[in-house]
């Protein structure tokens, strides 16, 4: 027997799911450095494909695991014959092709990626200014080639440390030494991420990029050779601005001294030219990051 | 408050081509329908109002903000959907819109329990962990709005987002869209070529062709105009303009019919008597029912 009046003076159950329907957001709004920092970071993680596919992950770690095995053979060998091989700043010099492959991997990776598939204006068209954008990636750039480098050195170092057999005071010498590498490590990576973020950001197509990035590096090399060899002393000490690896070489032979050619001279001569070799690293730099600024305000507006 | 003012708006590419010329509108918060013809300068406007090209002349403002001072302000207000394919294809839609989040200033937590909100409210649920790259354009679409809405902004400015949908596809994004602006408590710009969509679930029309303001006004002020006959012969069309013209009768063109506004009962009479007088074989003569699209359509004529 039905009881329409029970049903209707039964008070509404508690228990129901109601569809709330759209909620306005009222919790905070971060401000221009959060969001810098959130660009940064997620610039920082693509680099090494966290986030990212199997495939992205490949070539990234292949050159992390490869510079880590040379600098674990390194201190293995080191531990033997307790005689260091190579100092923190020629192992990042001996590195410099993997730092050049993994710049060509991973610039187009953080810039042509967004190029190519449009996402700019959704980026654009949010608070976030345009430089921010540009200088995010840049500063993830350094920062994974700064971590490229270093941290082996830092494997270097601890495997130094551990097998020292002077006590504190030949972990302090071991820290002495990996500093000035450690500053070295972050030279390569300022100059590598700048001119080859530049060189990424011109194009959408992931191909160009890296091969753009591999030409920039290494068909510069060439110049410095013939330069190198020309009949005049000064121009000859002044070959190895052609090229970006060599014009870093030269900031460091200039700067570390014996830390990174060790008494003999080695095969690049700068001769007094050593701040001219450091103005002009200065001068890429700043001039790389200008013009790639300069491309953030002119793209997808 | 009013939504969007513009004051004699004009933006000249390279001083030749003019995409918006002495553009002056006001309109009140609701959905806006944004029409024109291809190269109208319907994207011109949307990128002004966000700040991203500065206008040649003339002064805008957003929501109360002028977009040129302050596009940061504007844009942390305003949601923006694309025309164009801007989905990077091997990231989820999950992924792509909790970071878009971010880049709008969420919190990490926020952001993500608010894009699976917003692919939520779009229709896309157990999609929204497989990539992009496989997605249907209709897919594509909700995703695109979806990150305009992540943030919860107080306007929309959504440039063609029919495009490329069939017509279940359309009618779905025109509900969505219909839905925000009513449910949500959003404002929404919509820009179209499609007039005939639009007029379905705007308020407020605005129409520009050549950079140039047609009209704007409420749908209803638009409508409420009188109604149309139309009116086609087999022969003899030009002679009955003609004759129609004389008997003081607004006549407009539409391919092979003719249009007469429908004054009261004796147009019908008018225009039977014309037809008759020039003896001339009616094919059809039937009231229609009015749509915008007819106001502009007689507008251009007009000053062809």
């Amino acid at each position: 027997m039905p009881e329409p009046t029970a049903a209707a003076v039964r008070p509404a159950p508690t228990g129901v799911i109601h569809d709330i329907g759209y909620q306005r957001y009222q919790g905070p709004r971060l401000g221009r450095r959060q969001v810098f920092g959130a660009l940064y970071l997620h610039g920082l993680r693509t680099a090494f494909g966290f986030g990212r596919s199997a495939k992205a992950k490949i070539f990234p770690w292949l050159v992390v695991g490869i510079v880590s095995l040379v600098a674990v053979a390194l201190a293995a060998v080191r531990s033997q014959i307790g005689e260091p091989v190579a100092t923190y700043a020629q192992f990042a010099d001996a590195m410099s092709w993997l730092v050049i492959f993994f710049v060509a991997v991973v610039a187009p990776e953080l810039v042509s990626r967004d190029l190519r598939s449009g996402v700019l204006p959704l980026y654009f068209s949010r608070p976030l200014p345009r430089a921010d954008y540009a200088l995010a990636k840049l500063l993830a750039l350094v920062t994974a080639l700064w971590l490229l480098l270093g941290g082996p050195q830092l494997l270097m170092f601890l495997g130094a440390a551990f097998t020292t057999k002077q006590g504190m005071r030949g972990v302090w010498n071991e820290l002495l030494d990996l500093l000035p590498g450690l500053l070295y490590a972050g030279l390569w990576a300022v100059v590598f991420a700048s001119v080859g973020l530049l060189v990424a950001s011109l194009t959408g197509k992931r191909a160009f990029a890296a091969g753009g990035v591999v030409a920039v590096f290494l068909m510069t090399t060439p110049i410095v050779g013939v330069l190198s060899i020309l009949p005049s002393r000064a121009a000859n000490e002044l070959a190895g601005l052609a090229s970006p690896s060599t014009l870093v070489q030269g900031v460091g032979i200039w700067s570390l001294g014996d830390l990174l050619v060790e008494g003999d001279p080695g095969e690049m001569m700068i001769g007094g030219f050593g701040p001219v070799y450091a103005l002009a690293a200065v001068l890429l730099v700043a001039g790389a990051t200008a013009l790639l600024l300069a491309r953030y305000r002119k793209v997808a507006s | 408050m009013t939504l969007i003012a513009t004051q004699s708006l004009t933006k000249t590419y390279g001083g030749r081509v003019t995409a918006l010329a002495d553009l002056t509108v006001a309109v009140e918060p609701g959905i806006i329908g944004l029409v024109g013809a291809n190269g109208a300068g319907k994207s011109t406007l949307i990128k002004i109002l966000l700040g991203l090209i500065a206008p040649t002349s003339g002064q805008v403002s957003v929501l109360g903000i002028d977009p040129t001072a302050d596009p940061a302000a504007v844009r942390a207000r305003v949601g923006y959907m694309p025309e164009h394919d801007c989905l990077p294809p091997d990231l989820s839609a999950a992924e792509l819109v909790t970071h878009l989040g971010r880049m709008s200033g969420l919190p990490r937590t926020a952001a993500r329990e608010r894009a699976s909100e917003a692919l939520r409210h779009v229709g896309l649920y157990e999609e929204r962990y497989r990539p992009v790259g496989g997605y249907s354009t209709g897919m594509k679409q909700r995703v695109k709005l979806a990150q305009a809405l992540v943030h919860d902004p107080d306007l929309l400015l959504l440039d063609e987002p029919t495009n490329g949908l069939d017509p279940a596809g359309r009618d779905a994004m025109l509900a969505l869209v219909h839905r925000i602006g009513t449910e949500f408590g959003i404002s929404v710009l919509v820009c179209s070529h499609l007039l005939g969509e639009v007029e379905r679930i705007c308020d407020t029309l605005i129409a520009i062709d050549g950079g140039k303001l047609l009209r704007a006004d409420h749908i209803s002020a638009m409508t409420s105009a009188t109604d149309v006959l139309a009116v086609e012969v087999s022969e003899g069309t030009e002679e009955l303009a003609a004759r129609l013209a004389e008997l003081k009768l607004p006549v407009a063109r539409d391919g092979r019919l003719l249009l007469v506004p429908l004054a009261d009962d004796r147009t019908y009479d008018l225009i039977l008597g014309a037809v008759a007088e020039l003896d001339l074989p009616l094919h059809r003569l039937d009231q229609r029912r009015h749509r915008v699209a007819e106001l502009f359509a007689t507008r251009e004529l007009s000053h062809a």
